[in-house]
């Protein structure tokens, strides 16, 4: 057993155990602490990838955006001062209907996946991916790169629009 | 034993089930909102094992840069319309927000 076999299951086993943290912990402020650290895990499965490029976007955007913006939004809609930070689950049936249907989707998603025979490629060498990325974003993906400014944009200009105080 | 493709798929097919089940079994939006996130990085993950191993090479990993700015997007709109609920009703559980006007 090589030192990556022992990274990734170390990250993999990370990265399981604090997602489901984040989904059966009863504290919305644990489940976001919680996020993290799966977030975490992600960018390391990036790095194994090959994938610096992403990885570091992965803590830069998930963990010092996405994950700040969860926060927020948990202070900001949840009475901290008092004790209820505490999340209500669904009823008993739903519970247990919705378990019993994500165990099979498991099963059956975990089944097809290692029995396929997938067209794999050889690896290939290990090299920074910045500058490819840069390079395929201004000429393959042009359209797709000005397309995602713009909804970025529009996304933010509405975000301010919707979540401002007082209506015009 | 070498780690392969599969191994990456197995563990993106688990965190997507995670995922799932947070999505539809919490009342809380923000919770949802975190089972969504999982999910996304649940095929995020597909994307880069696939670009190293299916000789996708930088298509897959463009892929999952877009799909990273859509998630972006989306936390910010939902967190605005959440604040917009929680205004409203005081609460954000999304099972009894169940009315659209003043």
């Amino acid at each position: 057993m090589n030192l990556v076999t022992l990274a990734f299951y170390f990250f993999a086993v990370l990265t399981l155990a604090f997602a489901a943290v984040v989904v059966f912990s009863r504290n919305i402020l644990h489940a976001a602490f919680a996020l993290l650290f799966t977030f975490f895990g992600v960018a390391s499965m990036y790095v194994l990838l090959q994938a610096d490029f992403l990885a570091i976007s992965q803590i830069m955007i998930y963990i010092g955006g996405i994950l700040i913006l969860i926060i927020f939004g948990v202070i900001l809609t949840t009475n901290i001062t008092g004790v209820e930070v505490k999340s209500d689950k669904t009823g008993r049936l739903q519970l247990v209907s919705a378990g019993i249907a994500t165990l099979l989707l498991a099963a059956t998603l975990i089944g097809v996946m290692t029995t396929t025979q997938w067209n794999t490629a050889e690896v290939p060498a290990v090299d920074a991916t910045a500058e490819a990325i840069g390079t395929g974003m201004l000429t393959r993906y042009l359209l797709a790169f000005e397309t995602a400014s713009m909804l970025l944009l529009i996304a933010i200009v509405g975000a301010a629009f919707i979540a401002r105080k007082k209506p015009v | 034993m070498e780690i392969g493709l599969n191994h990456y798929l197995v563990v993106s097919a688990l965190l997507f089930t995670l995922g799932l089940f947070g999505v539809i079994s919490r009342k809380h939006a923000i919770m949802v909102l975190m089972g969504l996130e999982l999910i996304l990085n649940a095929a995020n993950i597909n994307f880069v094992a696939f670009a190293k191993y299916g000789g996708m090479n930088m298509d897959g990993q463009l892929a999952a840069v877009f799909v990273i700015i859509l998630a972006a997007a989306e936390a910010a709109v939902a967190l605005a319309i959440l604040l917009k609920i929680f205004h409203h009703f005081r609460h954000v559980n999304i099972d009894e927000v169940n009315q659209m006007k003043e």
